[in-house]
């Protein structure tokens, strides 16, 4: 086969930045299955394979790129599925410049082949096509509970399904999906693909029982004594939202990004007919430079705001996807790096009863400066003295970083965590407590979607061999 | 699930349900409370738990129509089903060891006060309960909160119905009288808890309030219920709802609970015509 040694990706189609930013329809509009192929053939079928070593979850890449080349789109679902459950997810929502494709053969002179879309459009491709819902595999007779509904619950829900396991979902919000729904925006991730996914675990046989805060509604020791189920998979993610202890935070108009983009994706406040409110604001402050940053800032601008993201470090240490920073610039979203908070101003209003009292009105910043590299390896950034200059605004969004919920640790007796409070679990997910396995977020603090879908398959596989050999015993 | 059993209107605008949820009602202590959607597109809002039922399975809910939600609420009948019921949620108000007590309610924050009455009163506390209202045509509760105090003290603001005046005047006339407690318990309108606590102050009681800002998940991650306590950023959905009064910010707390206050009359309108439009 002639290999395509084009040295650009195929453009992915787009919705036009200005039109998008008036929407919240999906920004990236997916392959046609002639750039998919054409896409495909750029791949030179390298001896050495760093694409697979470079994904988490070691999807076999240069195989269902080959079947992609040749145009069965099919076959190239089945080799992917079986590695990583939620293909149409990750397609979409992986940092594939520090995983497959960062490592690939093609990007070391020129631009890597394109393994997301591709992923992205087969797995898009199967789910149109293929209407034959997975079919329940006959039980085993053992029963896992799993606590949370995000990438790690769902992932291991279903390798255990598959196993034959009778597993049940708790998930603490009233729909399944954690962070999928709750988090990612539509425009990023449309909940109907999530919606996908849920609906075919539950072909398999899994259900799922919403509204279940475990911890106490129903405590982990329950589960295993009174509710009769032989292991416990803890994946229960990040959820608290961290803010900076500078004065100002609790001014009306500052909100965690886990609040605002709640409010925007689970609760739908995007849409006119929502009962729950959310804030349109004329000038927004995005603090943060991650994916959620970035999240937040383009659904403010979505819901017509100017949105300045202020992030301490410089361009080149943004945590956030590259292809979500490019999208945000496109989308007039103005960025100020090396530029660090000190204080939220509050409007000049001091009469309490006035209706105007207690707003965010403006953010203090400081300029900084990149010195000696820190613990992660980059730069320290260090404030410029007397630098420090005011951004009047009437919404903040805090977005720097989560961790893990410590409900579990307090309710659970004998589940050691670290410092940081993350489920302390060893490399196939098993924790202090027998028969309870944790993995995703809980474990690692917020990390990525494709990681913690990974740590739901190991611990899948730990938990059958786990009641395979009690079994035995 | 959570199909509602039972609707009393306790006052023109403050009803009592009891919901069949037998998971909440197995755990619910007092202090708790559950976030629930009447309908799919339905908002998510707290109240705090006024009653449960381990055998029958229900939890009793009592809310005041302030916005849409309540509005849309309270139109629900015997027999309907809402949408989402989730909880317990938060952590049980601490009562054990206390001998001597005094509850303060004021509104429908009586519908909280009066479970944590009860429960002292079963594990053999002395109960003074003092509830307040605006007017004799709000009053809730009141042979309830009766049924479980050793003292009773009935306010309202016009003097319509029991003595004139706001809680804290028979709360200053018992400390005037040499009178002491273990705790001093306030649930109801920020305002009244704020002045609760700085009547107790002089005196070093511990006062104990329940918060109830506005939440959207209730299980620590919007971040929408913080407020400062001693200084300090605490999430009332995790760390309380109930704090050390004393250590509370109040004004921060009233300006941050009037955040949506024109989005939700907003709401309630909308409500309102859209029922008057189905009745006619």
């Amino acid at each position: 086969m002639a290999f395509n040694m084009r040295p650009d990706k195929n453009p992915m189609p787009c919705q036009a930045p200005d039109v998008r930013s008036r929407n919240f329809e999906e920004v990236a509009l997916g392959y046609t299955a002639e750039m998919a192929i054409d896409e495909a053939k750029r791949c030179i079928h390298c001896k050495n394979k760093p694409c697979v070593a470079g994904c988490p979850v070691n999807v076999h890449i240069p195989e269902f790129i080959a079947e992609v080349a040749n145009g069965d789109f099919e076959a190239a679902y089945r080799v992917i599925a079986q590695s990583s459950s939620l293909p149409a997810v990750c397609g979409r929502v992986c940092p594939q410049e520090t995983q497959c494709e960062g490592k690939c053969t093609r990007g070391i002179k020129n631009e890597p082949v394109g393994i997301g879309r591709l992923e992205r459009f087969v797995a898009d491709y199967h789910n149109e096509h293929c209407k034959e819902a997975p079919a329940a595999v006959p039980s085993n007779g053992h029963k896992v509970a799993v606590v949370g509904s995000g990438p790690a619950g769902l992932t291991c829900a279903g390798d255990l399904a598959k196993l034959g396991y009778d597993v049940t979902v708790y998930e603490a919000l009233h729909v399944a999906g954690g962070v999928l729904v709750y988090g990612i925006p539509e425009f990023r991730l449309p909940k109907a693909i999530v919606q996908k996914e849920v609906d075919g675990l539950k072909a398999l046989g899994v259900k799922i029982e919403t509204n279940m805060v475990i911890g106490r509604v129903l405590s982990i020791r329950e589960l295993k004594e009174e509710y009769g189920y032989e292991a416990v998979f803890l994946g229960s993610g990040a959820g608290l939202p961290r803010f900076m202890n500078i004065p100002g935070e609790n001014l009306k108009g500052v909100f965690s990004a886990n609040e605002f983009l709640t409010r925007s994706n689970l609760m739908k406040a995007y849409l006119p007919d929502s009962e729950t409110p959310i804030q349109r604001s004329k000038v927004v402050a995005v603090v943060g430079g991650g994916n959620v940053a970035m999240d937040a800032a383009r659904t403010a601008r979505r819901l017509g705001a100017e949105v300045h993201i202020i992030y301490r470090r410089s361009e080149a240490e943004l945590p956030a996807r590259a292809e979500e920073v490019e999208h945000a610039k496109e989308e007039g979203i103005v960025f100020n790096m090396l530029t660090n908070p000190v204080e939220i101003l509050p409007t000049a209003v001091e009469d309490v009863r006035d209706e105007r009292y207690g707003w965010a009105a403006g953010i203090r910043c400081i300029r900084m400066e990149l010195g000696e590299p820190d613990a992660s390896g980059r730069r320290k950034p260090v404030p410029v003295a007397g630098s420090e200059f005011d951004i009047p605004l009437d919404c903040v969004i805090m977005a720097m970083g989560t961790s893990p919920n410590p409900l579990l640790k307090h309710t659970t007796e004998g589940l050691e965590t670290d410092k940081h409070g993350c489920i302390v679990a060893d490399e196939r997910g098993a924790t202090s407590v027998d028969g309870v396995f944790a993995g995703g977020d809980a474990v690692t603090g917020a990390a990525t979607v494709i990681k913690a879908m990974g740590a739901g398959k190991v611990a899948a596989a730990a938990i059958d061999e786990y009641i395979k050999n009690k079994a035995k015993a | 699930m959570y199909e509602i059993l039972k609707k009393q209107a306790l006052n023109p605008t403050v009803t009592l349900m009891d919901i069949y949820a037998p998971y909440v009602a197995k755990k619910a202590q007092a202090g708790q409370f559950v976030i629930l959607r009447v309908d799919e597109a339905g908002e998510r809002i707290p109240l705090t738990v006024a009653g449960y039922d381990r055998e029958k399975g229900s939890v009793t809910i009592i809310f005041q129509v302030v916005g849409g939600t309540t509005e849309l609420l309270n139109h629900k009948e015997v027999g309907d089903r809402l949408q989402d019921f989730v909880g317990p949620l938060g952590k049980p108000t601490e009562t054990e060891g206390l001998k001597k007590v005094c509850v303060v309610g004021g509104g429908v924050g009586c519908a909280i006060a009066l479970p944590v009455a009860r429960k002292l009163k079963e594990q053999g506390c002395n109960v003074t309960s003092i509830i307040g209202f605006r007017s004799k045509d709000l009053v809730i509760l009141e042979e309830e909160f009766k049924a479980v105090s050793d003292t009773f003290y009935m306010m309202t603001d016009d003097g319509s119905y029991g003595q004139k005046g706001n809680v804290c005047v028979p709360l200053n006339e018992m400390y005037a009288r040499g009178e002491d407690f273990d705790e001093v318990i306030a649930i109801g309108p920020l305002v009244m808890m704020k002045f609760v606590c700085l009547a107790t102050k002089p005196h070093g009681t511990k006062t104990v309030v329940s918060m109830n800002p506005i939440m959207i998940d209730g299980t620590g991650m919007c971040g929408c219920c913080r407020l400062s306590v001693d200084g300090k950023m605490m999430f009332a959905c995790v760390d309380g709802p109930d704090f050390d009064g004393q250590k509370v910010d109040f004004d921060e707390a009233m300006s941050r609970a009037r955040s949506y206050t024109e989005f939700e009359a907003r709401a309630r309108e909308k409500a309102c015509n859209l029922f008057k439009k189905e009745v006619q």
